[in-house]
């Protein structure tokens, strides 16, 4: 029995790729073309892509511009815009994506985008279907407009102040999944001779990251699902592809079909990668601009041309009849339609998806966990974060702070503590790490301001924002009923040792005691200062009672939001009432 | 082979086998003779292979049996620093404790070597040195919470010039350790003296056997640096700490260590005398050109630390300690915290150093 291949042969691939042109020419001839320039391209971004992710970590950072791509993207700009009517910091750069896709159309799917470049690889890579069924999988299905309704919500919630799109948005996911997913993983299976290339070395322990399991599976499920439907999630989920492909309606240039050289043989289809149909009428909303069609078609009758004019209305005679002409020519194709620029998307359901997207947005705000009612005591936002209306205004949820926090501090807000609408929003879990005092880090990698650029005076309050005093994340809490000294006759106080302000926040209380077998000690019983307290949290992760900390940090008294404080003098309310 | 075979089976037998025909079944029968005997070995040797596995009483070879689970728990290995600890022999008329005040850190660190009877004494052509600062909080150095990088290098270079083939700085800090050694300015003063930096990561942690400690017969230490080391040397600053009184030369230590460290402040004093015990020195300095006299041992505020100008190098922590203890925390009258005196009773040490040898010196 002859057994199917199971993925590509790389020495047969190699072999096909460097063998010599029937015409003689030789092989280079052949490879030095268009698709061979993209797939380079591809190769270098997704490189950058990845390069940038691996330096985001405080012994690499420098100036590099850590979430370029980030920036880069149309449809965060887009949605902060609408959210906060702002454009913040660097943003401006998806300028440099706008613009040629106005021109292009899509190349940024096909050229740039290291997710659609991922999702591209494994589908070549475990590709083991005939032609025939390549043609019927690449061909446009109705479901791949999903993502013009997912677009719609997610923008329509971005009017609300709900930013959404870092759900599905694929740079935020693939620089999430990156972080907290293949980051550990790629970490643990590194030699200790390699540990210098960890993504977090000198980290005090392997980084962990809550629902980490989750979104490392479903990274996987997502690039699985190439082996069902090549480049699913940008067919069908892909918001970015939605506005880029609305946008590429305007695009100048696009792939065109000569009506007397097309033979109707659909080979054309073998490799499209955006099911774009360029064997009838180009969807020129799905197109990633990638040229395999160029390259598939025997008959060289398709290529990528300025503003080509819809050739169907020039035809004179009968394409039933066979006598139709094209300029003097013969037309051989029986499909006249070269072009359907707009998305296929009737305006009913556009409306449909607007409204969905109106309901959408009382769902997630007011389920409990995100409103200024019931929200989560854990939900301690990193220093310098707006209060939190604006923090979930601008929360793109890419995890570029948790992939920089050199404590391990943050985590991906689990829907306990965000809901739905703050799912893999940045929280502290001071199990797992602190809030390093002298440490900005987090602040200087987020692209939106969700947590906003501060420098090390602005964060410990000193000159010249002495008067606004340091940035509170919550404040810390003692139970009593779990603290050694408090209730187990045992000296402990590593809470106020390792306590980073000056005066320190927590104080002792010394206490002399005879213990239940006789003897004498003086206790140090730990209590809070909590005008000096500023929620770092160091007390709570090196409390030896682990598993539940006898010392705790919730988010109330933070100071990013004034309906938030605890202390009746607190500095909120003191500039509030000047 | 088989489906082929149940095919056949199922078509019409023809009634009259030719002679060919009988042949060829005959050989066909052969064939399955020969596969069913193969198979019956394979089965049969796999089940007594699973037997001798699991049933062969323990001590055989390849036998996996474990009757009460006790095999199959982990058996961690013990590690141990030399007997006797890193201690070179004592010599005659030198004084035990050598103090230097001044500026000049290099002049001031070489006299109060030279007092001890010079740098050659410690350090041998050829030695491979640990040296262990305190970096356990991310701070810059003005703070006094962090040993002063520019006392690291003047000792490295001392070390250096008395032939020293390889030093290793190391520290595992509270705070995240790539963070506390570049804010403090030790990785730079130690990389630019030409040492090597050992930053702690899981790895690097073995289990450390002290006999004779009261908490730590068997903890984890941070063993990557002390693989291959002769000379150890600790290099700490002098800090206010609420709860063990001082933190100090012998507290040092304490960042050799990993595991639950949190849970030693339950009897700090215990805990140090431990740490006093598990590493015998070369010699400590201890670094008071800044002394963070409240707020220790993490400070944070520049009002809480005053100049101290002084560097006291030892071969006995406890000594250096007191000294620093008296004279440099002014807590002169104060009893010394507890675990002097345990220390003492280890025989590890003199707390009380006024009945031993000092040379000051005033450099500059």
């Amino acid at each position: 029995m002859k057994r199917l291949p199971v993925i590509q042969s790389v020495p047969q691939a190699i072999e096909r790729v460097t063998r010599d042109n029937r015409d003689g020419s030789p092989w280079f001839a052949r490879v030095f073309r268009l698709t061979t320039t993209r797939i380079v391209t591809q190769a270098a971004f997704f490189g950058l892509f990845m390069f940038l992710l691996w330096v985001t970590w405080f012994s690499r950072l420098e100036g590099y511009p850590a979430s370029l791509f980030l920036e880069l993207d149309p449809l965060v700009t887009l949605a902060t815009a609408i959210s906060t009517h702002t454009v913040y910091r660097w943003l401006w750069r998806s300028l440099w994506i706008l613009v040629p896709t106005l021109v292009l159309g899509r190349v940024f799917c096909g050229w740039m985008c290291p997710y659609g470049s991922l999702h591209q690889f494994m589908g070549w890579l475990f590709n083991i279907r005939r032609n025939k069924d390549n043609i019927q999988v690449n061909a446009y299905r109705p479901i791949f407009a999903f993502k013009y309704y997912l677009l719609v919500v997610m923008l329509v919630l971005s009017a609300f102040g709900a930013l959404q799109i870092g759900l599905l948005d694929p740079i935020c996911l693939l620089t999430r999944s990156v972080a907290t997913a293949i980051q550990p993983a790629f970490d643990a299976a590194l030699p200790d001779a390699l540990a210098g290339l960890a993504s977090s070395p000198g980290a005090p322990h392997p980084r962990v990251f809550s629902g980490a399991w989750f979104i490392g599976f479903l990274l996987i499920g997502l690039v699985g699902m190439n082996l069902v439907i090549p480049r699913f999630f940008c067919r069908v989920l892909c918001p970015l592809g939605a506005l880029l492909g609305t946008l590429s309606r305007f695009a100048l240039v696009r792939i065109d079909r000569d009506l007397t050289k097309c033979t109707d043989c659909n080979l054309c289809m073998r490799h499209c990668e955006g099911a774009s149909d360029p064997q009838e009428a180009l969807r020129k909303s799905e197109c990633f601009v990638c040229f395999n069609c160029i390259d598939d078609c025997p008959e060289d009758a398709l290529a990528f041309r300025l503003a080509p004019v819809p050739m169907h209305q020039q035809i004179l005679g009968s394409i039933q009849e066979g006598t139709a002409q094209l300029f003097g020519r013969r037309v051989i194709s029986k499909l006249p339609e070269t072009v359907l620029a707009a998305p296929d998307v009737p305006r009913r359901r556009w409306l449909f998806a607007g409204l969905a997207g109106v309901l959408a947005y009382p769902f997630l705000r007011y389920s409990k966990a995100v409103n200024a009612k019931s929200y989560s005591a854990k939900a301690i936002r990193p220093p310098g974060s707006v209060a939190e209306p604006e923090f979930l205004e601008r929360c793109i949820k890419c995890d570029q702070c948790i992939n920089v926090c050199p404590t391990n501090v943050l985590q991906p807000s689990t829907l306990a503590e965000g809901g739905l609408e703050g799912l893999w929003t940045p929280v502290m879990d001071f199990r797992t790490g602190f809030c390093q005092l002298n440490c900005t880090l987090c602040s200087e990698v987020c692209p939106t301001g969700a947590i906003q650029k501060i420098d090390l005076a602005r964060k410990l309050g000193k000159e010249p924002h002495a008067e606004a005093g340091p940035i509170r994340l919550g404040t810390a809490f003692f139970d009593r009923g779990r603290c050694l000294p408090w209730a187990m006759e045992t000296p402990c106080v590593v809470c106020e040792e390792v306590c980073p302000t000056s005066p320190k926040a927590i104080g002792t209380y010394e206490q002399p005691i005879t213990r239940w077998d006789g003897k004498q000690v003086v206790l140090q019983q730990p209590y809070m200062r909590p005008e000096l307290c500023i929620g770092c949290g160091i007390c709570e992760h090196e409390c030896p009672v682990q598993d539940q900390p006898a010392v705790y940090v919730t988010a109330i008294g933070e100071s990013r939001s004034k309906d938030r404080t605890l202390l009746l003098g607190s500095r909120e309310a003191q500039s509030s009432k000047t | 082979m088989s489906t082929e075979r149940r095919r056949g089976r199922r078509e019409p037998e023809p009634s009259e086998p030719s002679a060919q025909d009988r042949l060829d079944r005959e050989a066909h029968q052969r064939i399955e003779r020969r596969a069913l005997l193969k198979g019956a070995l394979g089965v049969g040797g796999a089940c007594a292979a699973a037997g001798w596995l699991s049933l062969a009483p323990a001590h055989w070879p390849l036998s996996l049996r474990d009757p009460d689970g006790e095999l199959g728990k982990p058996k961690p290995k013990i590690w141990s620093l030399p007997a006797g600890g890193f201690v070179v022999p004592d010599a005659p008329s030198v004084a035990d404790l050598g103090v230097a005040h001044g500026s000049q850190l290099r002049d001031m660190l070489r006299a109060a070597l030279d007092a001890l009877g010079g740098i050659a004494r410690f350090i041998q052509r050829g030695d491979v040195v640990v040296i262990k600062p305190n970096v356990a909080f991310e701070r810059p150095a003005a703070l006094g919470a962090t040993t002063n990088p520019e006392v690291l290098t003047a000792l490295i270079e001392l070390v250096r010039e008395a032939g020293a083939k390889e030093i290793r700085v190391a520290d595992n800090p509270i705070e995240s350790p790539e963070s506390c050694f570049a804010r403090s300015g030790i990785r730079a003063a130690a990389e630019a003296a030409g040492a090597r930096v050992y930053l702690p990561n899981p790895s690097s942690f073995a289990l450390l056997g002290t006999p004779g400690a009261t908490w730590i017969e068997r903890w984890p230490f941070f063993w990557a640096p002390f693989e291959g080391a002769n000379k150890v040397i600790g290099v700490s600053p002098i800090k206010d700490h609420n709860l063990c009184r001082a933190s100090m030369t012998t507290k040092n230590w304490y960042g050799l260590l990993g595991g639950r460290r949190n849970q030693f402040h339950q009897d700090i004093h215990g805990i140090i005398a431990d740490l006093a015990l598990m590493l015998r020195p070369t010699f400590v300095v201890l670094d008071a050109t800044r002394v963070l006299f409240r707020s220790g041992p993490t400070g944070g505020s520049l009002g809480d630390v005053k100049p101290g100008h002084t560097v006291v190098v030892s071969r006995d922590s406890l000594a250096a300690d007191a000294y620093g203890w008296d004279q440099l925390l002014e807590r002169q009258g104060e009893a010394l915290p507890a675990y002097f005196e345990k220390s003492a009773a280890r025989k590890l040490g003199q707390p009380d150093w006024r009945k031993l040898t000092l040379r000051e010196v005033q450099v500059g």
